[in-house]
């Protein structure tokens, strides 16, 4: 939990700070930052990770006078403090592996005390490294201290009121609640257990490790809060300090109470509620109560249609049936919610952007601003892990490739000041995230060039642009010591494809000569369900991706044709689409001859479109994708399986596959996309 | 008057050690070796704090505060209990066996008296 927080704590402290570059005197953005610092000393005293709690105690002390306006937040300055945060992140992750802690922290506790003194006049003598820690800074803090004892605690000789006499010495009580909510009635009193709890207001300049102290012997046989209330600076920051509680929580699950929206970032953005790497997934109360409640209504409808069943008589059919649907009802209810635990805003990875770009553009020598939008998008988790290097590589390769050198923009009579945009939203059941320049954009003969080099075309193929463009993500394109030699890009754009796609995903490239270069990434919303038209094809079933799907019906006599050389076509609104028959693609025994007797369904594919023949369209269904490749092998054309309401074995089509297949099969590799051959 | 206090440990340094610290801050000490001459002593007198050891031959620390806790003199009486380590696990059955607290040894005199200003004023 405290690791969670601490990585939470960490991003936005990252963020804001970038920020504060821009904005020096932000009063709200440093009172942010202080926060953060202060709520991980806070944390790490609780759990005493001493080496943690001392640097960001001196940590905090710098931040402290930038707030108090006695340092002004310079480049240098901004730049130690970043330092420090990755300090900070070192530590805790040598906490949480129980390993040494870096020996680099003693530098920069020397070059923050040397910040702190310096500027500050009452210390102007140079501070040892351990003397002013403790005394300078302790600021007096008011805290909500909730104490509720076990009943048992009179039997182990433990008396409350000591504790609370104890607390009271620690600083000056200015209001204490006693709650009688547990005393029973007189009759069933027993004089010998505790009733009470306490809730005491107290300012003190200690921090909540030396409050919980004061309890130590009630560890386990007590309710404790220990909460700021708010120091000079913040008026109400709610459950801040890391809330523990040594009654069993009621949700044994990591699950987070909607007050700590409060910390979020920016106003509008949601919390950032998970360490990527981390196993668990932080889950707002609220949505784990929703589904109980659903599994709850569940298991009302399952028992209903046991009882139906159990009395069945063919009247009571409208009233199974009723039953029935209120179940599915339910299961898809129940199947949304849960997806919905696992989704996240995208906004997760894209914290940790401005970081690198701010990093990179020192050691490019370029100047690049970095524009974030969409962070709000909300991706399943495992979509959200994979996106990570294809985004990471993809800003990289602009801000080495993409924007040039400050002189060359300025000839070229754009900004100095290059701009990188990551863009995120939703369309259709996908999210897209762009990633755009806007540098030198790609030099298409250039890679036309690099292409017939490397073997990747025959100098005789006629490319469209975007199909020039396009071999930028094929493998062996280029080597990362020889992308410098040339203009282009592509440094194992291949990696970030292949990335991609594992994520059910596609990528394209779109670049308009000196305007900059634009990355579409195409992902699904989660991996594990997918919304499909299911198909009949001899006797399989298979299934469609919903989204790849455009139209479907029965051609008439006159929309078919054969062309020669690209096989046969049907004519859909003066345009021809090729036409594949899909039993012959997958190698199955034909069972529908006349096309006028089937259907065609046309699909679409990076912005490519082919009519697909089948049998029988058999209805739509969502479905839950099975490896193939897990649990079978590979298929060309063949994304997965799925298991259909009948207990058979449904085939996912995979679209991309079988145009490849459907190229490979005609042996042309002609363009089988809409171009508008004439009729 | 002093409190009286109950050291219970089976080595003779150990008790004069606490005995010497208690003395000086006012308190009044009785002693035993053991679980056994600890009840012994309970018998006859009613204590404001018992301090004692884990490990001790006839009887061990453990049994004895299950048996104090059983007594109607010194039922609710603060009991703190001395470990050598700070094992989580100890405290569990320490606390199980109804003890107050813990004293971790080794300990200096201002650390036995603070801890005990926690459970005895």
């Amino acid at each position: 939990m405290f690791f969670e927080e601490t990585s939470e704590h960490l991003a936005s402290l990252e963020h804001n700070l970038l920020h504060l570059e821009q904005t020096p005197h932000d009063k709200e953005l440093l009172d942010d930052i202080f926060r953060s610092v202060h709520s991980i000393k806070g944390g790490s005293a609780v759990f005493s990770f001493d080496e943690l709690t001392e640097f960001t105690h001196v940590f905090e002390g710098v931040l402290g006078q930038l707030r108090d306006g006695e340092l002004q937040p310079t480049w240098a300055i901004v730049d130690l403090l970043l330092r420090a945060t990755d300090e900070v992140k070192a530590l805790v992750s040598a906490a949480q592996q129980e390993g040494a802690p870096p020996p680099s922290r003693l530098d920069l506790l020397r070059e923050l005390e040397h910040m702190r003194s310096n500027p500050a006049p009452l210390s102007a003598s140079a501070t040892p490294v351990a003397a002013g820690q403790r005394d300078v800074m302790r600021e007096r803090v008011i805290y909500l201290v909730t104490f509720i004892p076990s009943e048992r605690v009179l039997r182990l000789g433990l008396n409350p009121l000591l504790a609370l006499e104890d607390l009271g010495h620690l600083g000056t009580v200015s209001d204490i609640h006693v709650d009688t909510s547990r005393l029973p009635a007189l009759a069933e009193m027993e004089p010998e257990q505790a009733y009470l709890g306490w809730t005491v207001q107290v300012e003190t300049d200690k921090t909540p490790a030396e409050i919980r102290d004061v309890f130590a012997f009630f560890e386990g046989d007590c309710e404790l809060r220990i909460e700021p209330v708010g120091d000079h600076t913040s008026l109400t920051t709610p459950c801040e300090e890391p809330v523990t509680s040594f009654v069993p929580d009621p949700y044994p699950v990591d699950i987070v109470a909607p007050s700590v929206e409060a910390n979020s970032i920016e106003p509008g953005v949601p919390p950032l509620a998970v360490g990527l790497e981390s196993s668990s997934i932080r889950v707002p109360v609220e949505r784990a109560n929703h589904l109980i409640d659903l599994v709850g209504e569940m298991v009302i409808s399952q028992s209903m249609i046991v009882q139906i069943l159990n009395t069945f008589s063919p009247e009571d059919l409208p009233r199974l049936q009723d039953a029935v649907a209120e179940m599915a009802r339910n299961t898809r209810e129940l199947q949304e919610r849960v997806m919905a635990v696992r989704m996240l805003p995208i906004g997760t990875i894209f914290q940790r952007f401005p970081r690198l770009v701010r990093d990179l553009s020192r050691t490019f020598g370029k100047r690049i601003t970095l524009h974030l939008s969409g962070e709000e998008t909300e991706l399943d988790k495992s979509v959200i892990e994979r996106l990570s290097d294809p985004l990471t590589h993809l800003i990289r390769n602009a801000m080495d490739h993409g924007i040039e050198m400050p002189e060359v923009r300025r000839r070229a009579g754009k900004p100095e000041q290059g701009t990188i945009r990551i863009h995120a939203y939703h369309q259709g059941g996908n999210v897209i995230v762009e990633v755009s320049d806007d540098g030198s954009g790609l030099d298409t003969q250039g890679v036309r060039q690099r292409a017939l080099e490397r073997n990747l075309i025959r100098a005789s193929e006629e490319l469209s642009i975007e199909q020039i463009h396009a071999l930028i993500f094929r493998p062996g394109f280029s080597t990362a010591k020889e992308v410098n030699a040339m203009s282009g890009r592509g440094v194992g754009l291949d990696v970030v494809k292949r990335n991609v796609e594992a994520a059910n995903g596609t990528v394209s490239v779109q670049s308009e000569g000196n305007q900059g270069t634009r990355f579409r990434l195409k992902l699904p919303l989660t991996l594990a369900i997918l919304d499909g038209l299911l198909l009949r094809v001899g006797a399989q079933t298979y299934i469609l991706p919903l989204t790849t799907i455009i139209e479907s019906f029965r051609p008439h006599p006159e929309q078919l044709k054969t062309i020669f050389g690209q096989g046969e076509v049907v004519g859909v609104r003066g345009e021809f689409l090729p036409l594949l028959r899909l039993h012959r693609l997958l190698n199955l025994t034909a069972t529908a001859p006349d096309p006028t007797k089937a259907l065609v369904v046309i699909v679409e594919h990076e912005g490519r479109l082919v009519s697909l023949l089948v049998d029988e369209v058999v209805g739509q269904q969502q479905v839950v994708i099975k490896s193939l490749e897990a649990n079978f092998r590979r298929m060309e054309g063949i994304a997965g399986a799925t298991i259909l309401g009948d207990g058979q074995v449904g085939l996912i089509l995979d679209v991309a596959g079988i145009m490849t297949l459907a190229r490979a099969k005609n042996g042309t590799p002609k363009d089988t996309s809409a171009d508008r051959a004439a009729p | 008057m002093g409190k009286l206090v109950l050291i219970v440990d089976d080595s003779t340094f150990m008790r004069q050690l606490v005995r010497s610290t208690l003395q000086q801050a006012g308190y009044e000490v009785i002693e035993g070796k053991n679980g056994r001459e600890g009840l012994e002593q309970l018998d006859t007198n009613r204590v404001n704090l018992i301090i004692s050891d884990v490990n001790m031959p006839v009887m061990d620390g453990m049994t004895f505060v299950k048996q104090v806790r059983e007594t109607v003199t010194n039922g609710f009486t603060p009991i703190l209990m001395l470990t050598t380590e700070s094992s989580e696990e100890k405290k569990q059955e320490g606390r199980a066996a109804g003890a107050t607290g813990w004293i971790e040894k080794p300990f200096d005199p201002n650390q036995l008296l603070q801890t005990i200003a926690k459970v005895v004023r």
